[in-house]
C-alpha cells in the first residue's frame, strides 16, 4: 500500500481543528478504527502514521492558512486520556524499515512543532488530561509549555524501557535532559518507571510548566494561552494562504508536480528529482506575491520537494541514490531570493523562508546517497544551491557542453546561503562543509550573486567534483553503478555520520544519538524476538531477556 | 579506411582503437605524453638514447604479421596502444558472471578493484625498466644491448598499454592514477614501486637474464589470468601483451643457457672436471655453476613473493567477480566457479610442510604459482640437459618454495634450500652458500666489461645460435652514436 501524505482539515479522522481569532485548539480525538493498516485499533488516543500525517498537515497550514493563530493548544478530545503515544501493536506488527521511517517522520513533525514556537511566534502549549505516556508526552513535551491537571491520577510518563524493553522514539529522553534539564538520576528514575510521575513531583523535577486542579484547568490554560499570545509577533488582520492540493500526476515511474518532477530507474536504485525554475518573472511587491498565494514558485517548489522526499522514502525503499538536478535560469532563481531577503519580515515570507528551511533538513535527514549535478542547464541558486550542499557528492559540469549551446554550468550564492537555512546542527551547510576553514567561506562570500563557473567552484571545494564534456556521462555512470553496488545499511551509516560535523543540538541528538540507538534495539531478540518485550506486549505473557549487556 | 586490426599511424600514437575518433582518450594520452618521454628520458637506458637500434615494432596485432624491424632510436619508439582483436560476442568464462556477455564498459559495482589490478600491473612495466637502466654500459654483446633496449621499449609500451585502459575506462581517478605510474620509482625509499621484487637491483647481466626468466615469467603468469577476464578490454590488452612477452622470456632463458654454455666450454678446455672447484673456474673469466645455481635460488624465492598469499580472498573475490580468472582458465575442465571445490595448499604444520585442502578460491595465488613452478621447471630442466651434454655433473634445481620467502605462509619460517628448517641464526650464518654474496656479486661485477664490436662477445658468455631477425653474426644490432 503506497502512504499519501497529502489530506486537509475535511478529510481528518483523528484531529480537529478549532480556530478564533489569535488561538487554535488542536484536539487528538483518534478514531479506534481507523487506522492506516489492519490488525491493531488505536485505543486510548494511541497513533500510528495516519495520525501523524493529519498532524503534520494541521501543523503546517495553522502557519500559511492562519496568519493571526498566535497561541495553539494541544489537547485530548477523549476524557481521561491525553495520548498513550505510538500504537503498540502497530509498532510490534511494523516491518523495521517501517518503523524507523515511522520515527523520523514524527520526529521531523515534532522539530516543525518547537520551530512553529520558536521562529514563527505561533506558541504551542500542551493541556493534559488523564494519561500522557509515551508518544503522548513526547508530543507534549515538543510544546512550550506543558499544563498538567492535578487530579491524584493524571500522570506524565515515559514507559518504554519499563513496558517495552525499547526506548522513546520521538526525542523523549532528549527532551527530558536537554529541554528541560531534568537531573541526570531524576530522568533515570523517570524513564525507568512505567506509572511515570503525577502532580506535585511532575511539577518538581520540571517534567511539566504547571499543575492545577480539575476544577482550575481550563481557566488556567486560558490564562496561560493569554499569557503567550502576548510574546507573539504574528499579525492581527491578515488574511491566510489557503494550501490547495498539490498538483502530481503519477505515470509508472515518472511523477510529474507543478515544479518538481522525480524519475525513478528502479532497476538501478536511483531516483532523479529534477526542479524546474520559475517561468514567471519574480513578483514586484507583496500584495502580488499575496495573490499568487500557494502558487509563489518557491512555496511550490518546497510543497512538491517535501512530498516527493517523503513519498521516495516510505513508497520507494529500493531507491538508494537520488539524484538532484535542476532546470532553469539561475539569475531568476536570485531575483526570487533578493524579493524573499527584502520582505523577510513579512509573515507569508518568514513563513516561506522557514518551510525552506524545514525541507533541506528533510533533505539533510533522508537516509538515502544524496547526488547533485549541475549541469549548463541548471539553476542551483540561493536556497536552490543548498541542495548541493546537502548533497554527499555534487558534480558539475566543466566547460562548453555541445546539446547546450554556450552556456556553462554555474552556481549563484546569496545571502540565505550564509545562515538563512540553518541544518539541524545549528549552522549553515556552507559552515558545516568548512567546519574549522573560515577563511574559505571569506573567500566564498566574495563571490555573492556572482555566477561561479565549475573550475571555480571546485577550487573554492563547492563541488566535489567538476568533469568536461568528455568526462561526464561516464563520471557520473561510474559513481552511481558504484555507489547502488555497496550495502545500503554501511551507506546510511555513513552518510549520517559524514552530513553532520560540527555542534550537537537537541535535534542532531535525536536523530544522531536517539534515534540510532533505538533503531539498534528496535533490532534486537529483546524487543522484537518472538519473547520480546515489544512482541509480547499485551498478551500477558513476561518477555524472556537475554541478559548479556552489549 | 583502415584495415580492421591494422595500426593507425596517423595520430600521434599509434593504436587499434580508433584514437583519432576519440576525443577523450586522445586528449588524455597527449597530456600524459609528455610526462612519459621525460621519465623515459630520465629513467631508460643511460647512455643510449641517440644510439639507432634494431627493433621491431608493431604494425598490426594478427599473429605472425605484427612486428617490424628497422633503426630507431629508442626515444622516438612508436609506443602505442594496441589490443588483440575482439572476439565478437564474447561469454564470461568463470566466475559469478560465467555465461553473460563479456563487459564492454567498468562496471561500476568493480571499478575500484578492475583499476587496482590494471594499476599494480602497469606498476610493475616501468619498474622493469628503471632496474635495467645501467646495463647498457656493461652489455656483453651488441646483439644483448639490443635484446635489453627491445625488452625495455616493450615493457614501457605495456605501460601504456595500462595507461591507455586506466584513462579510457576509469576516468579523472584513472588519470590520477596514470600520472602516479610515472612518479613511483624502483628502489626509491619515499616512493617506491608497489611490488618488493620489483625494487631490488638488477646490478648485472646475469641478473638481467634471471629477472626476464623468473620474474617475467611471473608477468606472463598474471598477464594470462587477466586474459580471461570478464572486462573485455583489459582481457585483449593483455593478450596482445603476452606475444610480446615471449621474446623477454626467449632472452632470459637463452640468455642464461648461454652463460651455461660458455661456463661449460671454458671448463671442458681447462680439463676442470669439478664444478665446485670454484677459484679455479672463476680465473677463466666465466661464472662457475654453482654461483649461477644461487642467483637462480635468489630470483625464484623473489619471483615466488610476487604471487601474493597462498590463501587470498582478494584473490577470491577478483575471481568470483569474473575480473581476473585462472592460467588458461579457457583451457580447465570443470565448472570454472568453484564455489565447492578444494585445491591442496602446501602448509608449515608442527614443523613440517603438508599438503592442505583449501577451498579453492582462496586458494587461487596458490594455484598460479603452482602453474608458474611448473613451467619455470621445464626450463631448467633444459639447462641441466645442456650441463649434462657437455659431461658435467652440476644440477640446477629450483630451491623449495620455503625458501628465503618474505610474503605468505613461508615469511617467518627460515629453511634450507631443500625446505629444511633452520633457526634464523643458523640462516643467516649459511646463507652465503645459497644466495649471491657481496664476494660472488663483486666477481661478477669484475668481468661486466662493455663489448661493442659487432660479432663480438665477452669472454663469460656464448654467442647466440641464430641472431634476431634472421641476422648474420657480424651484424650491427646497434649502432653507437
Amino acid at each position: 500500500m503506497r502512504v499519501n501524505f497529502l489530506t486537509d482539515p475535511s478529510k481528518y479522522k483523528h484531529w480537529k481543528l478549532n480556530v478564533s481569532s489569535e488561538r487554535a485548539e488542536l484536539v487528538l480525538d483518534v478514531d479506534e478504527n481507523g487506522g492506516l493498516y489492519k490488525g491493531y485499533e488505536l485505543k486510548l488516543n494511541s497513533y500510528d502514521l495516519g495520525v501523524d500525517i493529519e498532524l503534520n498537515d494541521a501543523v503546517q497550514r495553522l502557519r500559511f492558512e492562519y496568519p493571526n493563530v498566535k497561541v495553539v493548544i494541544l489537547k485530548s478530545g477523549k476524557e481521561r486520556v491525553f495520548c498513550a503515544g505510538a500504537n503498540i501493536k502497530m509498532l510490534g506488527a511494523a516491518s523495521h524499515a517501517d518503523k524507523v521511517n515511522f520515527c523520523k517522520f514524527t520526529n521531523e513533525t515534532r522539530n516543525a512543532i518547537e520551530d512553529a514556537s520558536q521562529n514563527s511566534g505561533q506558541i504551542y502549549i500542551a493541556a493534559v488530561e488523564g494519561a500522557c505516556a509515551g508518544g503522548g508526552y513526547e508530543l507534549a513535551l515538543a510544546t512550550e509549555h506543558i499544563i498538567l491537571v492535578d487530579d491524584g491520577s493524571s500522570s506524565v510518563s515515559l514507559p518504554e524501557v519499563a513496558l517495552l524493553a525499547v526506548l522513546p522514539g520521538t526525542g523523549g529522553i532528549t527532551r527530558v535532559t536537554d529541554k528541560r534539564m531534568v537531573r541526570r538520576d531524576r530522568a533515570d528514575i523517570f524513564c525507568s518507571t512505567e506509572a511515570g510521575v503525577r502532580g506535585a513531583r511532575a511539577l518538581e523535577w520540571n517534567l511539566v510548566d504547571d499543575i492545577v486542579s480539575t476544577t482550575k484547568f481550563n481557566e488556567l490554560v486560558e490564562q496561560r494561552a493569554c499569557e503567550i499570545a502576548i510574546r507573539s509577533d504574528r499579525p492581527n488582520d491578515q488574511k491566510g494562504i489557503k494550501l490547495n492540493p498539490l498538483k502530481l500526476k503519477m505515470e509508472n515511474n515518472s511523477w510529474k508536480y507543478s515544479a518538481v518532477k522525480v524519475d525513478l530507474d528502479p532497476k538501478l536504485g536511483v531516483g532523479e528529482i529534477t526542479i524546474l525554475g520559475p517561468n514567471e518573472d519574480a513578483p514586484d511587491s507583496i500584495d502580488q506575491l499575496l495573490e499568487e498565494g500557494d502558487g509563489f514558485w518557491p512555496l511550490r517548489v518546497a510543497r512538491e520537494l517535501d512530498d516527493a522526499l517523503l513519498q521516495i522514502r516510505f513508497n520507494e525503499l529500493e531507491i538508494g541514490v537520488i539524484v538532484f538536478k535542476s532546470a532553469g535560469s539561475p539569475s531568476e532563481v536570485v531575483k526570487y531570493c533578493d524579493f524573499l531577503q527584502k520582505n523577510k519580515g513579512h509573515w507569508f515570507v518568514r513563513e516561506i523562508l522557514l518551510y525552506w528551511t524545514r525541507v533541506l533538513k528533510r533533505v539533510d535527514l533522508t537516509s538515502r546517497s544524496l547526488i547533485s549535478l549541475i549541469t549548463p542547464d541548471s539553476c542551483f541558486a540561493g536556497f536552490l544551491a543548498e541542495i548541493i550542499f546537502a548533497s554527499d557528492r555534487s558534480f558539475m559540469c566543466e566547460g562548453v557542453f555541445e546539446e547546450f549551446d554556450d552556456i556553462e554550468a554555474s552556481i549563484i550564492l546569496t545571502s540565505c546561503n550564509f545562515g538563512g537555512h540553518p541544518m539541524c546542527n545549528g549552522l549553515s551547510r556552507l559552515e558545516t562543509r568548512f567546519l574549522g576553514q573560515q577563511e574559505m567561506l571569506g573567500d566564498i562570500e566574495l563571490k555573492l550573486d556572482t555566477p561561479i563557473f565549475a573550475e571555480q567552484a571546485d577550487r573554492l571545494g563547492l563541488v566535489s567534483a567538476s568533469c568536461d564534456d568528455i568526462d561526464w556521462d561516464d563520471e557520473v555512470r561510474l559513481f552511481l553503478e558504484e555507489r547502488t553496488s555497496f550495502s545500503p545499511d554501511a551507506l546510511s551509516a555513513m552518510e549520517a555520520n559524514t552530513r553532520f560535523a560540527g555542534p550537537e543540538t537537541i535535534e542532531t541528538k535525536i536523530f544522531g544519538r536517539l534515534t540510532a540507538w533505538q533503531n539498534w534495539v528496535f533490532q534486537r531478540p529483546n524487543a522484537v524476538g518472538d519473547n520480546g518485550a515489544l512482541k509480547l506486549y499485551g498478551t500477558g505473557k513476561k518477555a524472556d531477556f537475554d541478559k548479556k549487556r552489549v | 579506411m583502415l584495415e580492421a586490426n591494422a595500426v593507425d599511424y596517423e595520430t600521434s600514437i599509434p593504436n587499434n582503437v580508433g584514437l583519432s575518433s576519440d576525443r577523450r582518450v586522445l586528449k588524455a594520452l597527449e597530456k600524459w605524453h609528455p610526462g612519459y618521454l621525460s621519465w623515459w628520458n630520465e629513467m631508460g637506458p643511460e647512455g643510449f638514447q641517440d644510439s639507432l637500434v634494431y627493433l621491431r615494432t608493431a604494425v598490426g596485432v594478427e599473429p605472425g604479421g605484427w612486428a617490424k624491424f628497422d633503426y630507431v632510436r629508442m626515444p622516438e619508439y612508436r609506443w602505442g596502444v594496441l589490443l588483440a582483436p575482439k572476439e565478437e560476442n564474447r561469454l564470461i568464462g568463470f566466475g559469478q558472471h560465467k555465461g553473460q556477455p563479456a563487459w564492454q564498459e567498468v562496471p561500476g559495482e568493480y571499478r575500484s578493484m578492475l583499476q587496482r589490478l590494471c594499476v599494480i600491473q602497469g606498476d610493475t612495466e616501468p619498474a622493469s625498466v628503471e632496474q635495467q637502466r645501467h646495463l647498457g654500459a656493461t652489455a656483453p654483446s651488441l646483439y644483448d644491448m639490443r635484446n635489453l633496449f627491445q625488452v625495455n621499449v616493450e615493457e614501457a609500451r605495456h605501460l601504456w598499454a595500462m595507461v591507455y585502459l586506466l584513462q579510457k575506462y576509469f576516468g579523472k581517478e584513472g588519470r590520477s592514477e596514470a600520472e602516479g605510474l610515472l612518479i613511483r620509482r624502483s628502489g626509491d625509499e619515499d616512493r617506491p614501486r608497489m611490488l618488493g621484487a620489483f625494487n631490488e637491483a638488477t646490478p648485472d647481466w646475469l641478473s638481467f637474464f634471471m629477472f626476464t626468466y623468473f620474474t617475467d615469467r611471473d608477468g606472463k603468469m598474471q598477464l594470462e589470468s587477466l586474459a580471461q577476464s570478464g572486462f573485455d578490454p583489459l582481457a585483449r590488452t593483455t593478450r596482445f601483451m603476452l606475444t610480446e612477452e615471449a621474446h623477454h622470456m626467449f632472452v632470459g632463458e637463452s640468455g642464461v643457457s648461454r652463460v651455461i654454455q660458455r661456463t661449460c666450454d671454458a671448463m671442458n678446455q681447462a680439463g676442470i672436471e669439478n664444478p665446485f672447484d670454484i677459484d679455479r673456474i672463476r680465473a677463466l673469466g666465466v661464472i662457475d655453476l654453482p654461483t649461477i645455481q644461487k642467483k637462480a635460488n635468489l630470483h625464484y624465492s623473489l619471483s615466488l613473493d610476487l604471487f601474493g598469499s597462498e590463501i587470498s580472498t582478494n584473490a577470491a573475490t577478483a575471481f568470483n567477480n569474473s575480473l581476473k580468472g585462472r592460467y588458461r582458465e579457457d583451457k580447465i575442465e570443470d565448472d570454472h566457479q568453484l564455489i565447492n571445490a578444494t585445491y591442496p595448499v602446501l602448509k608449515p604444520v608442527n614443523g613440517t610442510f603438508k599438503l592442505v585442502d583449501e577451498p579453492a578460491l582462496t586458494a587461487l595465488n596458490m594455484r598460479l604459482r603452482d602453474d608458474y613452478t611448473r613451467e619455470t621447471d621445464s626450463g631448467v630442466r633444459r639447462w641441466n640437459r645442456q650441463i649434462n651434454k657437455n659431461g658435467i655433473d652440476f644440477e640446477i634445481r629450483l630451491p623449495s618454495v620455503s625458501f628465503n620467502r618474505s610474503i605468505g605462509l613461508f615469511s617467518n619460517i627460515d629453511t634450507t634450500p631443500e625446505g629444511d628448517s633452520l633457526t634464523q641464526e643458523e640462516f643467516l650464518s649459511r646463507q652465503d652458500d645459497w644466495l649471491p654474496s657481496v664476494d660472488d656479486g663483486a666477481f661478477i661485477s669484475s668481468l661486466m666489461e662493455q663489448v661493442t664490436e659487432p660479432g663480438s662477445f665477452a669472454g663469460w658468455i656464448s654467442p647466440p645460435r641464430i641472431g634476431i631477425d634472421n641476422k648474420t653474426g657480424d651484424f650491427e644490432y646497434v649502432r653507437l652514436q
